[in-house]
């Protein structure tokens, strides 16, 4: 039997529905646990960081403008798409994560179910979270919640599928758009989630993944005034002391590192509400049988 | 415009109010000194009458009212939740009794009209304190889990213009959760806050749970600084606010900012022009427009322009300036002559800028810090009047044809803390108000509160939101 040679698969970033290499030319070296070569993963720079918000901005109007049951049924979808890859994954989960296949079966499978959860949250989180308000006069309020904008996420350093899908599903669930700072040491399951994204119908730019120095990447995301929120779950102390003190700039909403002991536990709706607004839209309301106005 | 009738003057008597020719700093259920013996006076701003001195906290003094509030913080968050409520609605209630004491004092100490102390601030501060009570016992059907745990200490830094008001929307929320607070009112008005301490006295609010440190600036900074403060809460200037984000960063220090704005107040052909002049006025107006979600710009549609214009200009010649203890006042003094030295450096700059000035004729008093309401026309979205916040009573008018165009206008600010749409059409509201950026938005009416009402902004006016379920989230750890 001659030993077929694989063909090997160039991992590249996820900007604006498109795959672009770094516009630097740079790659670094991406190995499994145990120091084998596994690809070589682009080097983002602060450019692919800004084309990235740029991309994220274009798509934001689109996918918060988007009915809730809308973005339910896109998620779903990922949902599916992820099933169907679910052997790449469970390679790549492995590979990255030094785990057994049983073990990195696990991983995924729970990843495939969390991704599904959120998308069942799309047309619920506004009830749990808004609502009226009975107001002490002739006043009609109510509190909706909507996305705040443009979320830079940086994802988790350690569980680099779980993880990732952990901070990135609650981001758009909610209708904001994602710039995904992947796993600096693992970034290929990452990479391989923005191929699910686009065969989804997940428009372009509403999810943009970037690999690379993740201090490098999220540095100029942090101080971005066109960025308005930030998950700093992948920061380590210092950096994200650093990220916070620029994200104060433009007042970003900061997600400061929570510490997760295990992300397989069942979230509660925090990362969802990290970022979110209330907008509180009043109207008076008419006297019926009154003299004057009657709106 | 001269009118036939001449109100007489119908002054509200000051003798219900009696203010010492001092003050201290309220630490630990006492009133004491400075450490280092500072005091600063606190001016009418509608006469320039010294109305008190007051103790001035240094760093010292923050040390002592943290450490107060930290011993205070055990047994007052271990209190069953009914308890800590019917403290509150204690508080409550003695403010009702007082609030006639209270509007005098908050108008001699702010500048602003006895109307609104008595009609407006003073009604709500009792209204925050009822209904943050009743939260004190239900916390777990809040929405934040079933054992919602309080903060610790939280150090609060509140601004002049609604001092009373502030004061209730920071300390209700705070304590119905289980946090002790060390509240600093601003230099100008902290009387009203030092009065407060007497109402917790009467109360028999426990000692350390409230904390009192009038003050300037660096005793804000060393509160929000200081390493024993588990919650920030902030409610002023976007400047400020993105400081205090720096001085917390990397702590675990959790933090609310209610910071500036610059609200699109927008006017459809189709709305009803006296209410909504009535709305305008409101807008900008009320409290002098140092009011943080005022709607300082007027975006108004084209075809509507001039009979809105002619109406507007018409309803401010009737407005009152003068004496804020006078019952018919509708305007007061602004509240210090440094506000008042801003709002006319940017209103000289907004005629240097090639914009239309124009004033009701309106006699200023002598002595006091005064600025009569004032319109800019031939307003541009690049022009300093459009996007600087003013607070004050200055109102640019800018001009639209088509709702995407009014939409797009009024969401040209780094701010998104409120807006106004006054039109007929239901549905119309409805699409506007979706895409403003903002976290209130009134339609056909305009800067009402109530303490169910989440209340805060989008983008650079500040996080997290204050009143409401929503507003006990700040003071819970979820």
């Amino acid at each position: 039997m001659s030993d077929r040679l694989s063909v090997l698969k160039t991992y590249k970033l996820y900007v604006g529905g498109k795959f672009p290499r770094s516009e630097s030319g740079r790659v670094y070296e991406v190995t499994d646990s145990k120091g084998k070569w596994l690809a070589n993963a682009p080097l983002s720079s602060r450019k692919d960081a800004r084309d990235a918000v740029v991309a994220a901005r274009k798509a934001f109007g689109g996918w918060s403008g988007a009915t809730a049951y809308n973005r339910g049924q896109v998620l779903y979808r990922v949902a599916e798409m992820l099933e169907g890859r679910r052997t790449q994954f469970v390679h790549e989960v492995a590979d990255a994560e030094g785990l057994s296949k049983s073990k990195a079966a696990e991983q995924v499978d729970a990843t495939v179910d969390r991704w599904v959860w959120y998308a069942g949250w799309t047309d619920k989180i506004a009830q749990v979270v808004g609502g009226g308000n009975p107001v002490a006069g002739p006043f009609f309020n109510l509190s909706s919640p909507e996305p705040t904008g443009v979320v830079a996420v940086l994802a988790p350093q350690e569980s680099s599928f779980l993880g990732l899908v952990s901070v990135l599903a609650p981001v758009i669930a909610t209708g904001n758009t994602a710039v995904v700072v992947a796993s600096e040491k693992s970034p290929l399951p990452a990479l391989s989630l923005a191929e699910v994204l686009a065969t989804s119908d997940v428009p372009g730019g509403v999810v943009n993944v970037l690999s690379g120095r993740t201090a490098e990447i999220a540095t100029p995301l942090a101080s971005h005034q066109d960025v308005n929120a930030i998950d700093l779950a992948g920061a380590d102390d210092v950096l994200a002391k650093e990220l916070e003190i620029a994200a104060a700039d433009n007042l970003k909403r900061v997600l400061r590192p929570q510490p997760v002991d295990n992300w397989s536990d069942t979230p509660g709706i925090d990362r969802m509400t990290a970022f979110l607004e209330t907008k509180t839209v009043w109207h008076p309301t008419g006297s019926l049988g009154a003299s004057g106005s009657s709106y | 415009m001269a009118s036939a009738f001449e109100y007489a003057p119908a002054p509200e008597s000051r003798s219900i109010v009696d203010i010492a020719p001092s003050y201290g700093l309220f630490i630990d259920g006492e009133f004491t000194e400075a450490a280092d013996g500072k005091v600063f006076k606190t001016v009418s701003p509608a006469t320039e009458e010294v109305l008190s001195e007051v103790a001035q906290a240094g760093e010292a003094d923050v040390d002592r009212a943290v450490a107060a509030a930290r011993k205070a913080f055990e047994k007052w968050s271990a209190l069953p939740g009914s308890e800590r409520a019917k403290y509150l609605f204690r508080i409550a209630r003695i403010i009702q009794e007082r609030s006639r004491e209270l509007a005098v004092l908050e108008t001699l100490d702010n500048g602003k009209p006895i109307k609104e102390t008595r009609d407006a601030d003073l009604p709500l501060v009792a209204a925050h304190f009822f209904y943050y009570a009743g939260w004190a016992d239900k916390l777990e059907h809040a929405g934040f889990g079933a054992n919602p745990r309080p903060l610790g200490v939280a150090g609060q830094v509140i601004p002049w213009n609604f001092p009373l008001l502030m004061l209730a929307w920071k300390i209700a929320p705070a304590l119905a959760t289980g946090n002790t607070v060390v509240l600093k009112p601003a230099e100008t008005t902290p009387l009203t806050a030092l009065f407060f301490a007497d109402v917790c006295r009467q109360a028999g609010l426990p000692k350390g749970v409230v904390n009192i440190l009038p003050g300037y600036g660096d005793t804000g900074a060393a509160l929000v600084a200081h390493p024993d403060v588990n919650k920030v809460a902030f409610t002023g200037s976007t400047a400020v606010g993105k400081e205090i984000a720096r001085t917390v960063a990397g702590s675990r220090k959790k933090l609310t900012l209610e910071l500036g704005g610059k609200g699109a107040n927008i006017v459809f052909d189709d709305a009803p022009i006296d209410q909504a002049v009535e709305g305008i006025v409101n807008g900008i107006f009320f409290n002098q427009g140092q009011v943080c979600c005022a709607g300082s710009r007027l975006l108004v549609q084209e075809s509507i322009q001039d009979e809105l214009l002619d109406s507007l200009k018409r309803r401010l010649s009737t407005l009152r300036l003068g004496d804020p203890l006078d019952k018919n006042t509708d305007i007061g003094a602004i509240n210090s002559e440094e506000q008042l030295a801003r709002i006319t450096r940017l209103v000289e700059q907004g005629e240097a800028e090639g914009a239309e000035r124009w004033s009701p004729a309106c006699e200023i008093p002598s002595a006091g810090y005064w600025f009569a309401p004032t319109l800019f026309t031939n307003v541009t979205q690049a022009h300093t009047v459009a996007r600087d916040e003013i607070f004050g009573p200055v109102l640019s008018v800018l001009t639209f044809r088509t709702p995407d165009e009014a939409v797009a206008k009024a969401n040209n600010t780094p701010y998104g803390l409120s807006a106004g749409i006054w039109t007929e059409k239901g549905s119309r509201i409805l699409a506007v108000a979706n895409k403003l950026r903002a976290g209130v938005v009134w339609s056909n009416t305009f800067n009402k509160f109530d303490p169910t009402s989440p209340f805060g902004g989008y983008k650079e006016s500040g996080f997290g939101r204050e009143g409401g379920r929503h507003g006990l989230e700040a003071y819970l750890d979820v």
